[in-house]
């Protein structure tokens, strides 16, 4: 009786079934679909977008009436390689570079710590610490830095409890990265870009350390390097990929940047500051477009530099 | 002449767990010996003691007649070949190979040269620029032996050497292991959870459970008297009987252990002398075929009994057999003699 029923029941398969065994037996169907809606926004979104600002650069503005050019010209980036201009690359870039060492040397050891000796509730501990300040509002901890470092604010006080302000004033007194105050110094600015960047060089730091085998610290071990040569041969090499990372990051985070340079530190602009100028008061479009340009080539030189030396060689 | 390796009365605790439990035994120079068990009785926490990524809780540990207990791994003449293998990823084979000597800073020429030589004894030469990830499990292994021996140890360990290569692969790395081992004259202490590979392999053993050594010896000795029910069942298969079960089977009121092939099993053709019993399950192995037979009455005892196939083999599930065999086939494992 159930059987006949079964039978009876039973139509040919679904068209879902059939569909769902049609793309199974089409595996390459299957993925160009699932990957077509990802692909075009990669693609238009993402590339076209860049190829426009690229194209954007070679056009020009008309010096009276302030409209752009639509004609392929090398006069934006003439005026791009003006020293003025050039000041303001050299500056961002140094600043950029000097935050990425920085974020490297003490995002380093941090990591190691949570790759090797961190364990359970401490390492869960160690995630939240690295991550929380990402959660709160980016504005609102630029702003708080602003008070931490400005004249009245927790260092100078500190400064001043132990009796080191003269200290503090030598430090202010260097020249460039001196300033009245912290807050209006390089070394203000040096700081806050090392504290909300610093996430992101210790998390690829981590999660490269993380895979290295610990077989592999034995294995050097016992064949007799001690644990500084252990560090060098096996340890740095292997979690070079996760530094270049992490630098990617926080070196073009800082090349970009528009909003710390402008709340803490001199009048003096950065990349960030000049493109946000020229495209939005100014209306100078190419050239805004021709200084966001630069970030990019610093990126591409740095990126292959790091590819010469075989950081990308344990990937 | 002092033993190349001696444990006094070693333990290795972590937190509550007594990973090695009082452990003493001695290893002579130039022998190939194996660490048998299963997982978690330590035997491997043993071979870490002696490479020095582990010191023990108590107890001594002499390397060459020195107490070493204490020594970290890179101030050993002792080398590893590990599990994973652990080659360098960002190195060449070459670079890998010649690494003890990179350490030692001898120059890149000498210590290339050396690397070819090591790469030569395991037959890996002309492989010296290829990175770990190009290479088969099998050759990868090769490689961490040629690392493990350019540094000329005077111990070398084995952390279950062959456990990730296929069936054929590891007889033929047996061959070669032990040809190796007589080639370049070191003591090699192996680590195993595999009865077959210890026994083929080793000039000794140790057979380790819970954290504790239970028999030490020849294989020939382990498998023909072992010392105790889990000696006799984890090395190779037994019949274990404790004193009741004896008792009933072979009239003598001790423990005792049978080995499966040394029982004779005839058919319902072939006359009736013997231990009467009902075959319960076939196994059949390809070379031989195993029996489990239902022996006594009203409780009946299983017992695996073993024998090569020939022709004509009628045994089948039910079928009413005679088992016999000889008195020397019984072992008591009750600690006396018989």
């Amino acid at each position: 009786m159930s059987e006949a029923l079964a039978t009876t029941v039973t139509p040919g398969p679904s068209l879902t079934r059939r569909l769902s065994g049609f793309l199974y037996s089409h595996p390459h169907l299957l993925l160009s679909v699932l990957l077509l809606p990802p692909l075009l926004w990669l693609g238009i979104i993402y590339v076209g977008s860049l190829l426009a600002l690229l194209a954007q650069s070679f056009f020009s503005i008309d010096e009276f009436s302030g409209m752009i050019v639509h004609e392929f010209t090398f006069n934006t980036y003439r005026q791009l390689f003006s020293p003025a201009n050039m000041d303001i690359v050299v500056r961002t870039a140094s600043m950029a570079a000097t935050v990425t060492i920085g974020a490297a040397l003490i995002g380093f050891p941090i990591a190691y710590y949570m790759a090797r000796y961190a364990t359970g509730k401490t390492k869960a501990f160690m995630y939240l610490a690295v991550m929380l300040p990402l959660w709160s509002s980016y504005l609102v901890r630029v702003y708080a830095w602003k008070l931490i470092l400005s004249k009245e604010g927790i260092i100078g006080w500190a400064f001043e409890q132990v009796g080191a302000s003269w200290l503090l004033e030598m430090i202010l007194a260097l020249p460039v990265i001196g300033g009245a105050s912290l807050s209006v110094s390089y070394i203000g600015m040096f700081l806050v870009f090392l504290y909300i960047w610093l996430p992101f060089m210790i998390l690829p730091i981590q999660a490269a350390l993380e895979r290295v085998p610990p077989s592999l610290l034995d294995a050097s071990s016992d064949l007799g390097a001690r644990p500084v040569t252990t560090f060098r041969k096996v340890i740095l090499p292997l979690a070079f990929p996760g530094i270049v990372a992490g630098s990617i990051f926080t070196f073009s985070l800082t090349l970009g940047d528009y909003i710390i340079p402008g709340i803490i530190g001199s009048s003096r602009l950065f990349i960030g500051q000049a493109v946000y100028l020229h495209q939005g008061v100014a209306g100078n479009i190419p050239l805004a477009a021709a200084f966001s340009v630069v970030p990019i080539v610093i990126m591409a030189i740095y990126l292959s530099v790091a590819k010469r030396l075989g950081a990308f060689n344990a990937l | 002449m002092d033993p190349e390796v001696r444990f006094d009365r070693v333990s290795c605790h972590f937190g509550n767990v007594k990973a090695v439990d009082d452990v003493s035994f001695e290893i002579a120079e130039g022998e190939f010996f194996a660490m048998l068990g299963p997982s978690g009785s330590g035997k491997t926490t043993c071979l870490r003691m002696i490479a020095g990524f582990q010191y023990p809780t108590q107890g001594k540990i002499f390397i060459h007649g020195e107490d070493d207990s204490n020594l970290p791994p890179f101030e050993r003449n002792v080398n590893t070949v590990f599990q994973d293998y652990a080659l360098f990823p960002h190195m060449s084979v070459l670079d890998n190979v010649s690494y003890g000597l990179m350490v030692k800073k001898v120059d890149k020429r000498e210590r290339h040269m050396k690397a070819e030589e090591m790469l030569e004894l395991v037959k890996l030469s002309g492989y010296g620029n290829r990175r770990p990830s190009e290479l088969s499990g099998g050759q990868r292994q090769r490689v961490a032996l040629a690392r493990a021996l350019i540094n000329r140890p005077r111990v070398l360990l084995l952390d279950e050497p062959l456990g990730a290569l296929d069936q054929k692969l590891r007889e033929q790395m047996q061959v070669e292991l032990k040809a190796l081992q007589r080639q370049v004259g070191i003591t090699f202490i192996f680590v195993t959870h595999d009865q077959q590979e210890a026994l083929s392999m080793s000039d000794r053993m140790a057979v380790f459970n819970e954290g504790r050594v239970e028999q030490i010896g020849s294989p020939r000795e382990i498998y023909d008297r072992p010392g105790n029910a889990f000696v006799a069942e984890f090395v190779g298969t037994s019949n274990v009987l404790d004193a009741v079960e004896a008792q009933r089977i072979t009239g003598i009121a001790r423990p005792l252990s049978l080995r499966p092939e040394k029982i004779t099993i005839a058919g319902p053709s072939q006359g009736k002398d013997g231990l009467s019993g009902v075959v319960a399950d076939v196994h059949y192995m390809g070379a031989h075929t195993r029996y489990i037979v239902d022996v006594g009455d009203d409780a009946p005892i299983r017992i695996a009994v073993q024998r090569q196939n020939v022709v004509g083999d009628d045994l089948k599930v039910g079928s009413s057999v005679a088992l016999s065999w000889d008195d020397d086939a019984v072992r008591p494992l009750d600690g006396a003699e018989q």
